[in-house]
């Protein structure tokens, strides 16, 4: 969809806007900026933050999917990573973090520990079990940790999920997921 | 000098208030009460020379033994001569003296202890935990510690 998207807009053909299609169109041109660069937040909280790492150096090059800046501000950030184990004193943190990042936002949950609490699911007093209970999860990323292709598939879900977004639907009704609650 | 003079001449000084002394362990130490640690301490610093703590341990013993700080001192040249000081304590009134005025480091090995096991260092300029969230109730690493059901209405038991 959005590489019909580009060709029309690079070889300069017949412009979509031309036939006043002009909501769906947008919405195309937008998404297709968006998922063309998903800036991720820079905070790692423990050994995944490893992976992500080299996620972002040469070998894996995540700059290859629009995806490099990754930002030391939640203001200018479209998605955190939730890489490593969050324990009850850093939850608030992260909690405070997302919660000042721009909409659209999205979280990716890396790792074992972010998903459900990992190995520290039965002894581990101090850890959240599962990053869902505090933020709204879109992907998770299974694995202790999961390798660099593993993330990038996840930022390709993500970006998958920003091509159905839609402009007027600010709500995100049914897009956005739901904070576990017990 | 060497871990033999050392326990010489700490046999020579306090006597009777060394409590037992373990050459042949494989972690050589020796054994004395509460009371003693903050002179004991001082005269390994500045007789023997231990300027270096190199690490502190808290253990739970269990029922019926208490609890139990392990002091490793050493040497800071060639050889690295060094012992392990060893002091127990009953649970309801674990409570040891605080050495961070002779070690600088034992100021946050001190509120980890206390922290994790519930070992009150007496004289501790700010013993307040170190690695638990500041209203975390109760003392993890003892064996009869039970993690909480919630914390901060965060369920947290899902085993």
């Amino acid at each position: 969809m959005s590489e019909t998207l580009d060709q029309e807009l690079m070889l300069g053909t017949e412009s979509p806007l031309q036939d006043n299609i002009l909501i769906t169109q947008v919405d195309k041109l937008i998404n297709w900026t968006r998922r063309s660069s998903v800036w991720p937040m820079t905070f790692g909280l423990a050994c995944c933050a490893i992976e992500m790492m080299a996620t972002g150096a040469s070998t894996y090059d995540i700059d290859r999917f629009g995806s490099g800046p990754f930002r030391a501000t939640p203001r200018q950030a479209d998605l955190m990573i939730v890489a490593g184990t969050v324990s009850h004193k850093m939850a608030p943190r992260v909690k405070r973090l997302f919660d000042q990042m721009p909409e659209p936002k999205f979280v990716l949950a890396m790792g074992a520990c972010t998903v459900s609490g990992g190995p520290y699911i039965k002894h581990g007093y101090h850890v959240l079990k599962g990053v869902d209970r505090i933020v709204p999860v879109d992907v998770y990323v299974p694995g202790c940790p999961p390798r660099p292709e593993a993330l990038l598939e996840g930022l390709f879900r993500i970006q998958e999920k920003m091509e159905r977004e839609r402009l007027f639907d600010r709500t995100r009704v049914g897009a956005r997921p739901k904070i576990l609650v017990e | 000098m060497n871990r033999a003079s050392i326990v010489a001449d700490v046999r020579k000084a306090f006597g009777e208030r060394i409590t037992e002394v373990d050459e042949a362990a494989l972690e050589p130490f020796i054994r004395c009460e509460p009371a003693t640690w903050p002179e004991l301490a001082r005269f390994l610093k500045d007789r023997c020379g231990l300027d270096m703590l190199v690490c502190l341990s808290g253990i739970d013993r269990g029922k019926g033994v208490g609890l139990e700080a392990v002091y490793n001192v050493e040497r800071c040249d060639a050889q690295r001569a060094g012992i392990a000081v060893k002091i127990r304590v009953p649970y309801e009134d674990a409570v040891i003296p605080s050495v961070e005025t002779v070690w600088r480091t034992a100021d946050w090995h001190e509120r980890e202890a206390w922290d994790l096991l519930g070992i009150r260092f007496a004289g501790h300029h700010n013993l307040v935990r170190i690695l638990c969230a500041e209203d975390w109730e109760g003392h993890p690493l003892r064996k009869d510690y039970k993690s909480p059901d919630r914390y901060h209405g965060i369920k947290n038991n899902v085993v």
